[in-house]
């Protein structure tokens, strides 16, 4: 089997006295979809936040792609070519239409050509199925269409490895079927995807790999049907009968 | 003291830097009283610009006409104009149409002095910002508290004292804090009326003495030091007003 | 977008959203008001003239285009000052914000103390210490006092400015920070692409409160000796024989030009600062 694309092992993050993330390990393959659940404040979105180096750890490593991410000399823009974010508040820039939100980064980051960037947004808008609202700004799109520009977005940096922190927690139920559907799409495609969520649906149907958190370590991890069919330990089964 | 007064005289003996006030006691004692002044003017214009501001806010809200025409025109009077014409239409306007006083020496004054008028002056002024500081901090308050409170049976003046005040204080804290601010800032006007403020007799030291910077390195030394116990001593009234839960 | 000067006309965000209906509310009846007001204290000063004497409205009549002529020297005093003091603010604002202690500790210590000093300190402060003659390398300025209010007013605005700058930067969500920084954006980048120009219209309307506020402290400049028109009312009043009846009409009459040219701007800021309110 070739090098896993993430690889954790024994994170330890603190937010000043409190110890949020207690010695996490976890790997994911290339082509993998790992979805993590867990009740709230188990140090799910910090989590995924230090593999994004957006918030710095005190002890263990993360590799993405065999870099580094705790490296004091790390070129972070080395790092962020590779892995693409998608957050709850989809954090689109709205003083910019959906396409520029989209052609921004690979052209003011990665200085490719204006013409080529382009036609890979109109083409990456298409795929998210937001045909016809390119130049439509965020403020007249609903939740899920923002969050499907946000995807977009990230998808024009063309990353190995796509994070997402509970992307359909803010969205009206009717919308989140969208959102879900376009991601499933890309798992399909063979992106490698680490979703934070509490879609179990989703996780049970798309997932390779189910991580339930509590209290900043892994409690336990299984393929989906094993997962949900048989928790092993008690505070997945609470949780699990808390939420299914 | 005398220690003091010798190290400074040292000092405008040796390098020219002329701290007079330090070792002279009669500069000394016309700044400290100019500083007294200064500290006794603050005091009545916070104070009475924070009742006129909760006057105001009241009467915004009056069910009369009149009253809310009224306080609109006070409002928009006082924020739209210089402060400083404001003390000299008090001052030499509004104080000409009043009836003067003769002494006992046969001589005639105003008869109400420069500070009072630049007190009230400065009230007003400063009033007209605190009613819609004031105001800001009512509206802040939801509809459905003040429906509960009639529910409960209080009156109009019974719910504004004893619910919409203490919440609204307490919202509009940081904005009032920044506006008596503005207020001690705003008090060496009345220098132009020849109050004996601190600015008025550190102008008089520096025409005898001729040490124009080391006085206005004192000015800004004490005035920073009002604005900065004026914000602590509202920083620490914030913190015993907070109750868990409200606001952030 | 990737127009390199893009971020400098940032036009298109701010006007982009259509703006609220209007809302007249008072401003007629204030303005009638003070009027009225007038009115009631010249009739009563009239009525006290001797008969012999010209009337309130005939000096005011006649002295109006001296009044108004220090009136222009105010709002140009106003406009240098806003000028000056906002180019100085937004360096100082960035400064402010910069990550780097070297940058922001200095910048803090300078918004403070400006912030912080009563405005007629300040102007007596550069009215004193500035030279009427200054020499900048082979230039050689003289400096009237009207100039030196300028720079003396400059100096708050200028700490205001910075402030502005920064509370306007601290509104963005943190949100817009961590998008683009996973993007990939360098911090410069990131200031001037994404999240100056969302700040920029939020920094408007208290930029506009600031500006009302140094129009009228540009009456301070009187005290240090400026001929504006605060100064030359106080001339008209000596040469019309410093009537007592005259004093509160002239006053008044100075306020109402205050209040006419300000209360517009006053008005304009509050209905910008509820519409953008209601975009977010």
């Amino acid at each position: 089997m070739a090098e896993p694309l993430l690889i954790i092992e024994n994170l330890h993050k603190k937010f000043g006295p409190i110890e949020v993330i207690k010695g996490v390990s976890m790997t994911v393959a290339k082509g993998e979809v790992a979805c993590i659940i867990g009740p709230s404040g188990s140090g799910k979105s910090t989590l995924i936040r230090c593999v994004n180096a957006l918030v710095p750890f005190e002890a263990g490593s993360v590799k993405v792609l065999g870099i580094e991410v705790n490296d004091p000399k790390l070129d972070k823009l080395q790092l962020r070519k590779h892995v693409g974010m998608v957050f709850q508040q989809y954090n689109l820039f709205p003083h910019r239409t959906a396409l520029q939100n989209v052609m921004m980064a690979p052209v003011q980051v990665l200085k490719r050509d204006r013409a080529e960037v382009e036609a890979e947004a109109y083409a990456l808008l298409k795929k998210v199925r937001l045909q016809g609202k390119e130049h439509s700004y965020p403020g007249e799109l609903s939740g899920g269409q923002q969050q499907r520009v946000a995807i977009a977005r990230s998808l024009a940096m063309k990353p190995d490895l796509m994070l997402f922190d509970e992307v359909t927690a803010a969205l009206d139920p009717e919308t989140v079927g969208e959102v879900l559907i376009t991601i499933r799409q890309l798992a399909e495609e063979g992106m490698t995807c680490v979703l934070v969520t509490h879609e179990m649906g989703f996780a049970q149907e798309v997932a390779n790999e189910v991580y339930f958190t509590d209290r900043g370590v892994i409690i336990e991890h299984a393929p989906p049907a094993q997962f949900f069919a048989n928790p092993t330990d008690e505070r997945t089964k609470s949780f699990l009968s808390k939420v299914l | 003291m005398d220690l003091i007064a010798g190290w400074f005289s040292h000092l405008n003996d040796t390098t020219g830097i002329n701290f007079t006030v330090f070792y002279d006691a009669f500069d000394r004692a016309r700044f400290l009283n100019g500083f007294l002044v200064t500290l006794e003017l603050c005091g009545v214009t916070i104070t009475g610009s924070v009742l006129m501001g909760i006057l105001g806010a009241w009467g915004q809200g009056a069910r009369s006409w009149l009253i809310r025409v009224l306080v609109q025109f006070y409002i928009q009077m006082f924020r739209n104009t210089p402060p400083l014409v404001q003390v000299y239409f008090f001052y030499f306007g509004l104080s000409a149409l009043l009836p003067k006083v003769t002494d006992n020496l046969g001589m005639q004054h105003p008869l109400i002095g420069g500070f009072i008028w630049a007190s009230i002056s400065l009230i007003c002024f400063a009033g007209a910002f605190n009613v819609e500081i004031f105001r800001s901090g009512i509206e802040a308050i939801p509809n459905s508290t003040r429906e509960a409170a009639e529910a409960l049976g209080y009156t109009r003046l019974q719910t504004y004292i004893h619910i919409v005040l203490p919440l609204a204080l307490r919202i509009c804290m940081p904005a009032l804090t920044n506006n008596l601010v503005n207020l001690i800032k705003t008090t060496p006007l009345a220098y132009a009326i020849a109050v004996p403020e601190l600015l008025y007799v550190s102008n008089q030291i520096w025409s005898d003495d001729e040490n124009v910077p080391e006085m206005m390195l004192l000015l800004f030394i004490i005035y920073i030091g009002l604005v900065g116990i004026l914000v602590f001593a509202m920083h620490r009234w914030e913190r015993a007003l907070r109750v868990p839960g409200l606001g952030r | 977008m990737s127009k390199p000067f893009a971020v400098l006309l940032p036009l298109p965000e701010i006007l982009h959203h259509h703006s609220a209906p209007a809302r007249f509310r008072l401003s007629l009846r204030h303005g009638a008001a003070l009027l009225g007001l007038l009115l009631l204290v010249s009739v009563a000063a009239n009525a006290a003239d001797a008969p012999a004497q010209a009337g309130v409205f005939t000096v005011l009549a006649r002295w109006t285009p001296l009044l108004l002529s220090g009136f222009a020297l105010n709002i140009l005093i106003s406009v240098m000052s806003m000028s000056v003091g906002t180019i100085l603010g937004a360096f100082l604002g960035l400064a402010l914000i910069s990550p780097n202690r070297v940058l922001s500790a200095p910048a803090w210590g300078v918004t403070q103390f400006f912030r912080n000093a009563p405005w007629l300190v300040l102007l007596f402060f550069m009215i004193f210490l500035l030279p009427y003659h200054m020499q900048i390398g082979p230039f050689t300025f003289t400096a009237p006092d009207w100039v030196k209010a300028v720079i003396g007013l400059a100096l708050p605005v200028m700490a205001n400015v910075a402030e502005i700058v920064r509370g306007g930067v601290q509104s963005i969500p943190n949100g817009q920070w961590e998008a683009s920084e996973s993007l990939g954006f360098t911090r410069r980048q990131q200031l001037w692409q994404i999240i100056l120009p969302q700040a920029l219209r939020r920094m408007i309307p208290p930029w506009m409160n600031l500006y009302a506020i140094l129009t009228t402290s540009t009456t301070l400049a009187s005290i240090v000796g400026v001929n504006d028109v605060v100064t030359l009312a106080a001339q008209v009043l000596s040469a019309e024989g410093s009537r007592p009846d005259l004093l509160a009409p002239i006053y008044g009459y100075v306020l109402v030009m205050f209040f006419i040219y300000i209360y517009p701007i006053a008005w304009a800021t509050r209905r910008l600062e509820t519409k953008y309110q209601v975009r977010n």
